[in-house]
């Protein structure tokens, strides 16, 4: 009795900060908020959509605390790579995770995503989790491939998430079967097939999207043009480096890759767009701090101050930190909590990822 | 899918040939001697094969030799069709991809009428683009579907290695098993009648080593309704070989509906002296030098291996253990053929039961050229083939 009189007398203000409390204070409104993306679209025989983006103060703690993880993930494979856990490719995602997240935001699981080797975030963004990310990395069995795919080979069957490939360009193609398949089936659902600002020079996407455009297919071509294809500038490959114009008889829109509500904003444009009429191609104006991959220092073609001048003005994470903070959806504090967080959770993951059994020889040729 | 599955317990069976093509090369060997196995009506003798009259026995074939009623006259591109139509009547996701399949009707009429029967979203007409459909075929299939993606000619497929290499081949692997992708991919290839080099390939040797691909090789009308079904059937990604020079072929096959098994060889002509191994056209070139053998005294026996990959060795061996000589006679290139693999496979297997070298007539390593006399030099004739068996019999 006394102690429940004491417990009742202690005012919750003082009461000690745990994580609980944290969250509790950092708004999970799903009041609407409009913001506006930091530059208009710009587009290609289609009418943009407009700049104004409906979010709400818990899709933007979710933005941050989702590109967070990704940033987080990225990082440790860095460190894993470097103590030889992770072996062969890396191709790194930090600086681009507003896509990956973006995307998600505008989108259901029956949509489809395909992508090329650069695919750990876009395998969180689809329900992937950590242990089965760490644990593919570095070749397990609880790997998301079982082992047997590796850093490039990252699928996720059943939120259609389809991987995860090695040869430039050479999904583009699988992209537009899924989106054949989902026309086939009448879903009403589309495909986002992702490539980069280098594999944009393949024929075979112009393949595909002639294809696409004749069957009216809801192929949505996604350029994630992060300016270099590994060590080659964009002006040095194409010849036209306006990725969104490229479909020529295909629309094409031109989003802010780095800031997310303007890629959510897009992807939901696109998608309605792609299966009412067919496909659209979108440019993802967007950066990694990375090279190429772990073995690219990414300096040699780029200065070490263009790099730090795109953190500066431009890191999506940073965007969405200054937008909650402006609009009082949590003090830096909390958002510091919640980096804490991730920063645990990723450990964790790696922690049970490095205990987690190798397949023996005897599974070489099943699974 | 599910569709697809239940076929495989639903379908009525009137041959006892028919197997699951469950592409798994132990269950092929688990049902061990088969009755009438695939071939000219051979009589078993307390399982041991007895030599049938020394005939070319081209009239008894497995077609009619299985059927239950009197079947009916086709053309191999027709039965190939019928699989095609048959297994779309049944099968919502299996569907056709290629230039010229719809509208025109197949530049060789594999696909004639199946366009008004089926549709336009079903048999799709694609521009030339051979690397872009067939990821596209690819990336359906990951997504459930079955198509079947024609090359116009093999030989343009080189242009979808990629795809066909990376993505259809091992998409099932590197996935940790996650996607299956049970696309046919299917076209002529061969030398032709001087069609000049490029129209003249044999892709098969190409493709072999492609881990996750299964190969096979139609010869005859019934094999090749038979194999076309299997291979749509199949979850695994099936190569099935046509040949330009052999759609023409007539043959009397059964009305009832039947499956042949992916991984089985067929024994053309049982015989005891020596075992030639061949597949596709050349088993035609085999069966005229067999005439020729037969009147010099010589008993060969004859087998088309069928499926390229992999090799049914349990065939193959039970072959070689009779008669302890082989020859192997395909129109691939000498350099990394079909008969490289088989020479290898069968010494690695088969050591101890020759009694003579493999020898292997393979086309000459050159491109084909257009000149009619040249190009017939490029391609093993039987008369090289009668040479060789006298030799490999001295």
């Amino acid at each position: 009795m006394a102690a429940a009189a004491l417990l009742r007398r202690i005012p919750a203000a003082r009461a000690p900060p745990t994580a609980l409390m944290a969250a509790r204070t950092i708004s999970d409104s799903t009041a609407p908020l409009t913001i506006e993306t930091s530059v208009p679209f710009t587009s290609h025989i289609v009418d943009p959509p407009s700049r104004d983006v409906t979010t709400t103060p818990a899709e933007l703690l979710t933005f941050f605390r989702d590109m967070s993880l990704m940033r987080r993930m990225e990082i440790a494979a860095d460190s894993l790579y470097k103590a030889k856990l992770i072996r062969g490719f890396c191709h790194l995602y930090d600086g681009q995770e507003a896509v990956a997240v973006g995307m998600e935001a505008a989108i259901t699981r029956s949509d489809s995503i395909i992508t090329a080797y650069r695919d750990h975030c876009i395998y969180l963004a689809r329900g992937g989790d950590l242990v089965s990310a760490f644990a593919e990395l570095m070749g397990r069995q609880a790997g998301c491939s079982r082992g047997k795919g590796g850093s490039m080979h990252f699928y996720k069957k059943d939120a259609n998430f389809y991987g995860g490939h090695g040869i430039v360009g050479a999904q583009v193609p699988l992209g537009c079967g899924l989106a054949f398949a989902q026309k086939y089936r009448k879903e009403e659902t589309a495909t986002f097939a992702l490539y980069g600002d280098g594999a944009a020079n393949q024929g075979q996407l112009f393949e595909a999207l002639n294809i696409s455009a004749l069957w009216k297919l809801p192929s949505i071509l996604v350029c994630e043009n992060n300016h270099y294809g590994m060590g080659t500038a964009e002006w040095r490959a194409a010849k036209s480096p306006a990725y969104y114009k490229r479909g020529d008889y295909v629309p094409g829109l031109k989003v802010d890759g780095m800031d997310v509500l303007a890629v959510k904003q897009a992807c939901k444009f696109a998608k309605e767009h792609a299966v009412a009429n067919g496909p659209i191609v979108l440019e993802m104006d967007t950066y990694r701090y990375h090279g190429h991959s772990m073995s690219d220092p990414g300096s040699t073609y780029r200065t070490r101050d263009e790099i730090s001048g795109v953190r500066q003005e431009r890191d999506p994470i940073e965007r969405v930190r200054k937008l909650i903070l402006a609009h009082d959806l949590a003090t830096p504090a909390e958002l510091k909590d919640t980096e804490k967080e991730i920063r645990k959770e990723v450990d964790d993951a790696i922690a049970k990822a490095k205990v987690s059994v190798a397949f023996s020889v005897l599974f070489l040729v099943s699974l | 899918m599910a569709a697809a599955s239940s076929l495989h317990v639903a379908a009525p069976v009137a041959t006892p040939r028919v197997g699951s093509s469950a592409g798994n090369r132990s269950a092929s060997a688990a049902r061990g001697v088969r009755v009438a196995a695939a071939g000219s009506g051979a009589a078993r003798a307390g399982g041991r094969l007895v030599a049938r009259a020394a005939v070319a026995a081209k009239e008894n074939s497995p077609a009619s030799a299985a059927s239950k009623s009197d079947g009916h006259e086709v053309l191999l591109f027709e039965a190939l069709r019928e699989a095609l139509i048959e297994e779309m009547k049944v099968d919502p996701t299996v569907c056709v991809f290629g230039e010229d399949v719809g509208h025109y009707g197949g530049s060789y009429k594999v696909t004639k009428g199946l366009a008004e029967m089926f549709g336009d979203l079903r048999v799709l007409d694609t521009p030339i683009a051979e690397n872009s459909f067939t990821g596209m075929g690819v990336g359906a299939a990951m997504k459930g579907l079955r198509p079947v993606i024609e090359g116009m000619n093999m030989g343009f497929l080189l242009l979808a290695y990629n795809q066909i290499s990376n993505n259809c081949g091992m998409l099932h692997y590197t996935s940790g098993g996650q996607f299956k992708i049970p696309v046919v991919i299917r076209g002529p290839g061969g030398v032709g009648r001087q069609l000049g080099a490029e129209h003249s390939q044999r892709l098969e040797s190409y493709f072999q080593s492609i881990p996750g691909l299964q190969m096979v090789a139609c010869s005859t009308p019934y094999n090749a309704k038979g194999l076309m079904k299997a291979a749509i059937r199949s979850e695994n990604p099936v190569v099935l070989f046509e040949h330009v020079l052999l759609y023409n072929l007539k043959e009397k096959i059964p009305d009832e509906e039947y499956v042949l098994c992916l991984e089985e060889a067929e024994m053309v002509r049982p015989g005891e002296h020596v075992t030639i191994l061949t597949y596709s056209r050349m088993r035609y070139h085999v069966m005229q030098a067999a005439k020729t053998l037969v009147n010099k005294g010589y008993d060969p026996e004859v087998i088309d291996i069928r499926s390229l990959k992999p090799f049914d060795l349990h065939t193959i061996g039970n072959s070689i253990k009779k008669t302890h000589r082989v020859l192997i006679v395909e129109e691939c290139m000498r350099t990394g053929g079909i008969g490289a693999s088989l020479r290898s496979a069968i010494i690695d297997n088969f050591w101890d039961y020759l009694d003579a070298p493999i020898m292997c007539l393979s086309s000459q390593d050159v491109p084909t050229p257009y000149a009619a006399t040249l190009e017939d030099a490029t391609v093993v004739q039987p008369a090289q083939i009668v040479a060789a068996v006298e030799q490999i019999c001295r």
